[in-house]
């Protein structure tokens, strides 16, 4: 039998999901904002949150506390702009970090290369895709679509 | 013996439009990108903790793959949301289905516990729609 949402309430929404979404819009705050100086006690702020309280629910949703979320989307935006052939220290200030070697250091530990070795195997991966795309593509894929003639 | 899949398609109605549905929205990551040529494009992402599966999103028009006629009924049968293509998993349904809707993805079934599991329904850009299941614990 289909229980949709049971513990419903009378506006039809199912609990605390006014909580869900104040955290939602704090965690898309941080998705727009990272490469600003982030204040994390102005999220919560914002959020209506006692920093305490904030932090608690941020990390039971997300596995990750505001400031490790934090983190991530710069380091995961980092590699983005590094896949696009920007130097390392660019990419560093341009996701927010104020420092080239704690961003370095917190690179190196989350991916295993550093940001320079990271940008030297993904510009080559890029190079060989703009060069040879077929090397990329499945034979019945490249078939498929007449870049590639069948049994060649 | 069959031991993986790693590529499956999905076909969409421009890709562009996918690339930010799936990129910008869903929050993938773009495992290939490569012009083909004029009006031809590669483009594959892949969701974030599954690197290995390739979902190519595979235009709709008229060329080696479909004729002029195939092409039109296929593109109205997936902007009439005929094909759901997948199951995607996430660690808490509520929360990104709250992210996702705020994100203006459209849902067409709010979270629900059914008796096989928490899910919910939502379509890409294109009309394919996706059922979208919370990791069990």
């Amino acid at each position: 039998m289909t229980r949709n949402l049971s513990e419903m309430n009378d506006n039809g929404e199912y609990p605390r999901a006014y909580v869900y979404r104040r955290i939602v819009s704090a965690k898309l705050f941080i998705d727009e904002h990272f490469g600003e100086k982030i204040d994390l006690d102005n999220i919560s702020d914002e959020a209506f949150f006692s920093k305490f309280h904030f932090i608690r629910i941020f990390t039971n949703c997300y596995n990750k506390t505001p400031h490790q979320y934090l983190s991530f989307v710069r380091i995961e935006k980092a590699k983005l702009l590094l896949k696009t052939g920007m130097p390392a220290a660019l990419a560093c200030y341009a996701v927010g970090f104020e420092s080239v070697s704690s961003f370095t250091g917190l690179f190196k530990r989350v991916t295993g290369q550093t940001p320079s070795a990271f940008r030297i195997t993904h510009g080559e991966r890029s190079a060989s895709i703009a060069r040879e795309p077929l090397k990329f593509i499945p034979n019945c894929f490249a078939e498929k679509n007449g870049w590639r003639k069948v049994g060649q | 013996m069959i031991t993986k899949m790693n590529h499956v398609s999905v076909f969409v109605l421009d890709q562009d439009s996918a690339y930010e549905f799936y990129v910008n929205k869903l929050g993938f990551n773009v495992h290939t990108d490569a012009p083909m040529g004029p009006g031809m494009r590669w483009l594959t992402v892949c969701p974030p903790e599954q690197p290995a599966l390739e979902i190519a999103l595979m235009s709709i028009d008229e060329g080696m793959m479909f004729n002029k006629d195939s092409a039109q009924q296929m593109r109205s049968l997936v902007s009439k949301g005929t094909f759901g293509f997948g199951v995607f998993e996430c660690d808490n349904l509520l929360v990104t289905y709250e992210e996702l809707k705020a994100k203006g993805v459209e849902f067409t079934k709010a979270p629900t516990r059914e008796f096989y599991g928490f899910e919910a329904l939502f379509k890409d850009d294109s009309g394919n729609w996706f059922s979208l299941g919370e990791k069990s614990a």
